[in-house]
């Protein structure tokens, strides 16, 4: 667990990051999302001190990170960053055993840490460990860059804007693997990106900074639903809106009995893969793989602010 | 954002570091003989500091040297101010030179000499230094880079007319060789800017040519590359016979001044050393430019002379003006070989001096040469920076 | 290596052996004119009149290569050293109020003429091959110094940033990242300097350091091109020949 308390920033009298509080759970993805120059990069690296901050501390598991070394707080928390920063000397093995061997680990361990690694990550380790950094693509240098983040088992992962050089499809599937791979290993994240999309798509939590300030920090759907302020609303911006809150509920949770026609869709499928199927091939209502129906009237009810299945206590705007 | 986070060591102590390296030299300066006396030119010489050269006075103006140097040492300080001590205490420097130099030579000697000895050097090192330090530190706008240069060098005219250091060594020197000295200055300038002025003449279109016809890029640059490998004592020396039977046995060549003694086995041998930055520079001038512009230029209907000629061409410039800067500054250190082939320039002091064990006479020849190469290196600086500028604010 | 550096079209990789073959010729030609220099006096005779000696033969031709090359490693070796040194230094957080200073000298000094350098030399140190030492390292210690700072300053951004936000200590990141990637850079400076060196070394025995130099002054001295061919071209060959070791040890490095 992760507890940031009124940190701040402030270069000279100019404030980059202003009073900030949140918390996010052990096994969460917090998506820190906003606009260049809100703030929100500077406090990611205030997390492992590549930023010193002016006032406010971060306590991880309950210990305030300023009572140790700051070299020895990063090789606890990964850190994978936009254009990876791969070490371009270094073999793709050599770069993911940095950590381990920043702390010392044997060699046979090291080596067998750095195989699972590339094997989570499909990248077949007998083809892949001696290969220089130049010698991949920009898809695989990703998956390295998070690999590397990943190798020394950090309880904490830090990731600023890590999809940010690549195409739209590669970019799909590095989320998809990434939230399984959080998911599998229970690691904490907190990741920064510009785009609401990828927020959305990530957090547990969604944190909105603007001018410094975190303006609000709630689940996707209350963000969705409830924007704090006029800002927030427009970030995520009115038009797809509905779209998002479909695609944050899956189809099984809103499945009623029942029985329809033509091909079914799969029930981890969310709603707006359904809406989209709906419109699609003109029916009313889809047959849910394993049984029950989910209608157009369903999906419509389920895009409007109030109509919401229940998702959690929301966990109110701001802290601080 | 990785600038501003930097921890600022360094700025605990309210004391400029640079400021206390040069305070630390010019402080030893000031305790090391400024200047050296000898009866003669060939005899062993004393040295001998400030106070020892202009007694009382000596003092005052050491301590005032030495507040001078301590002033630099604080880290509030503008760097125009510092400029501005920087600079007045290289004058100091020079004009307690010709002072103490004036003060030691019996009147009516015309054998002593006083030369300047390791406190003097180090102690204009140490303001040179303050003083380059200072205008790194300053955002000068180009107008007023050049009027410091021009400044610099009116006010190195005005201290050698003015007399001020005839008592040193150098000077007396140079005027015991006044007649010959404007001549090997006039020599070793028409080397230095001959050369250039000739390998721009061929080096342009050649560049042009292998740029347009890449089969001659290997083997023009290639052969280029390995002049640049002979060792110039050799390429000089070769120069000589080759010229001799060139202008013995081809009619009409030395008719045509083509010569083996005197300046023109050197003019070639600089000449040929100045092919390879040109003739490269502007083949990758000429590489460099987008192939979008080249492109849009073809698309808007221009021959592909017109592309080079308006387009291509002015494009280069900078980079050729890289290559000029390059040449010259070689030529004119270059040049000093001449001297020992016989082909003149400040080189003939040198190894005139050398020869002799005559230092002064050394000096008298590669001080000039150094002045000539870093007035020749800061002002096409100044150009090729302005250049940019002044393509960065089109763009 | 699966996915190798492209190559060039193959009229490149013609060219490349073509180089290494001429280059493996010259070194062979070297050293066998070094050995047995009385074995080339028919072809060097053409250049001599007046039944002039074609070979120098006042001092091994190979005893002056090789102080030739022992000057010039010794200088270059110190230049590199304090110039790596200084440059690291001063790319240091604390110590970086120098860098302005650093590159001013370093552009300023290198319009220094190395002739003028060593003619003031001589003052400090007598004749010998004292002065040419010192001027050979003070004029190598700038394009050393020069590329260590753009091999530390031009580090990739993200390189950096990751390198510290792994928790490498300042001292690992030096070793570990920013010196290895500056190396090749580095390298193009001692070569730069190298070469420099091994030139301006010939000028040095008119200050009566033994070098090559020694070979063309006489042949000057006594109008024998013979000499100065020999002299030349043996320092020539052996500039190209550093030069391609060099050149080859970069690409190794950065590869």
């Amino acid at each position: 667990m992760i507890r940031i308390e009124h940190l701040t920033k402030r270069y000279g009298t100019r404030a980059v990051v202003e009073d900030v509080s949140l918390t996010v759970e052990r096994g969460q993805i917090a998506a820190l999302v906003g606009t260049s120059g809100s703030g929100k990069t500077t406090l990611l690296r205030m997390i492992n001190r590549l930023v010193q901050p002016t006032a406010g501390r971060v306590l991880i598991d309950g210990t305030d990170t300023a009572t140790l070394p700051p070299h020895l707080l990063r090789r606890r928390i990964g850190y994978a960053i936009q254009g990876h920063g791969l070490f371009p000397h270094r073999t793709v093995a050599q770069n993911i055993a940095t950590v381990p061997r920043l702390l010392g680990w044997d060699a046979d361990r090291i080596r067998a840490r750095v195989d699972e690694l590339l094997a989570l990550f499909q990248l077949p380790p007998a083809e892949f460990r001696d290969r220089l950094p130049h010698q991949l693509s920009g898809g695989q240098q990703q998956r390295v860059g998070v690999s590397r983040a990943l190798a020394a088992r950090p309880e904490l992962l830090l990731m600023d804007e890590p999809f940010g050089a690549l195409d739209p499809v590669i970019r799909a599937s590095a989320q998809a693997d990434l939230r399984r791979i959080q998911r599998d290993l229970g690691t904490t994240l907190v990741i920064v990106t510009h785009d609401i999309d990828e927020a959305m798509a990530l957090g547990d939590r969604i944190g909105v900074m603007d001018r410094g300030l975190l303006l609000q920090y709630a689940a996707p759907g209350a963000i969705l639903t409830a924007p704090a302020t006029p800002f927030v609303a427009r970030l995520i911006g009115t038009d797809q809106r509905p779209f998002h809150l479909l695609s944050l509920t899956r189809v099984a949770d809103i499945a009623t009995p029942g029985m329809a026609g033509g091909a079914p869709v799969p029930a981890d499928a969310t709603l707006r893969d359904a809406l989209a199927l709906c419109l699609w091939s003109g029916r009313d209502a889809l047959p849910v793989e394993g049984g029950g129906v989910v209608t157009l009237d369903a999906l419509r009810r389920a895009a409007r602010p109030d109509g919401r299945p229940d998702d959690g206590p929301p966990d109110g705007g701001a802290a601080g | 954002m990785i600038e501003a986070t930097r921890p600022t060591t360094g700025t605990r102590l309210p004391l400029s570091r640079p400021g206390v390296l040069f305070a630390l030299v010019g402080l030893v300066g000031l305790a090391l003989p400024l200047v050296q006396f000898r009866a003669n030119r060939i005899v062993a010489g004393e040295g001998a500091g400030l106070p020892a050269a202009l007694g009382a006075t000596g003092w005052a103006v050491a301590a005032a040297l030495a507040a001078a140097l301590m002033a630099g040492v604080a880290a509030r300080m503008t760097p125009g101010l510092r400029l501005l001590i920087a600079l007045a205490g290289t004058l100091a420097s020079v004009a307690v030179l010709g002072a103490a130099a004036g003060a030691l030579t019996p009147p009516g000697d015309g054998i002593a000499r006083v030369s300047p000895a390791a406190g003097f050097w180090l102690l204009a090192l140490a303001f040179a230094l303050a003083a380059a330090d200072a205008l790194a530190r300053i955002d000068l706008a180009p107008w007023q880079r050049w009027a410091l240069l021009l400044g610099a060098v009116a006010a190195v005219a005005l201290i050698l007319r003015s007399g001020l250091l005839d008592d040193v060594s150098v000077m007396r020197e140079y005027h015991a060789r006044r007649d010959v000295f404007a001549r090997e200055a006039a020599r070793h300038l028409m080397l230095a800017f001959g050369s250039l002025g000739a390998a721009l003449a061929l080096g342009l279109p050649l560049g042009i040519a292998v740029h347009q016809v890449p089969r001659l890029r290997a083997g023009v640059l290639g052969a280029l590359n390995i002049v640049q490998t002979i060792p110039s004592l050799a390429l000089f020396g070769i120069m000589i016979p080759l010229f001799g039977w060139v202008a013995a046995t081809v009619p009409g060549a030395a008719a045509a001044g083509v010569a083996g003694i005197g300046a023109f086995p050197a003019l070639v041998a600089l000449f040929l050393y100045s092919l390879l930055p040109v003739v490269s520079n502007m083949v990758v001038g000429l590489s460099a430019v987008p192939a979008a512009v080249r492109d849009a230029a073809a698309g808007l209907g221009m021959t592909r002379a017109q592309v080079l000629a308006q387009v291509m061409i002015p494009l280069t410039l900078p980079v050729l003006l890289a290559a000029v800067r390059i040449v010259l500054v070689q030529n004119i250190g270059l040049a000093v070989i001449a001297g020992l082939i016989g082909g003149g320039g400040f080189g003939s002091f040198v190894f005139q001096g050398l020869n002799q064990t005559a230092m002064d006479l050394v000096l008298l020849g590669a001080l000039p040469t150094i002045a000539l190469a870093l007035l020749s290196g800061i002002a096409l600086d100044l150009l090729v920076a302005q250049l940019d500028g002044r393509r960065g604010r089109g763009a | 290596m699966t996915a190798p550096r492209t190559a060039g079209p193959p009229d490149d990789r013609g060219r490349a052996v073509i180089g290494r073959v001429a280059l493996a010729l010259a070194a062979a030609g070297l050293a066998a004119f070094l050995l047995w220099p009385q074995a080339f006096a028919p072809l060097l005779r053409p250049l001599t009149q007046n039944g002039a000696p074609p070979i120098y033969t006042q001092t091994s031709l190979l005893a002056l290569t090789l102080w030739h090359l022992a000057l010039v490693a010794a200088a270059v070796a110190a230049s590199a050293t304090l110039a790596v040194g200084l440059g690291i230094l001063v790319t240091r957080p604390g110590w970086r109020d120098f860098l302005p200073l650093a590159r001013t000298v370093t552009s300023v000094g290198q319009t220094f003429p190395p002739v003028a350098v060593l003619a003031l030399a001589v003052p400090l140190m007598g004749f010998g091959s004292g002065p040419t030492l010192l001027a050979l390292f003070l004029y190598g210690l700038l394009p050393i110094f020069e590329n260590t700072l753009a091999g530390l300053t031009n580090l990739p951004p993200a390189v950096a940033e990751a390198a510290r936000g792994m928790g490498m200590t300042p001292a690992q990141r030096l070793v570990q990242v920013e010196l290895p990637l500056a190396l090749p850079v580095i390298l193009a400076g001692v070569r730069l300097s190298a070469v420099i060196a091994l030139s301006t070394a010939t000028i040095g025995s008119t200050v009566a350091a033994r070098t090559l130099g020694e070979v063309i002054i006489a042949g000057l001295l006594s109008s024998n091109t013979a000499f100065v061919v020999q002299g030349g071209v043996v320092v020539g060959v052996l500039a190209l020949l550093i030069h391609a070791g060099f050149v080859w040890l970069e690409r190794r490095l950065s590869a």
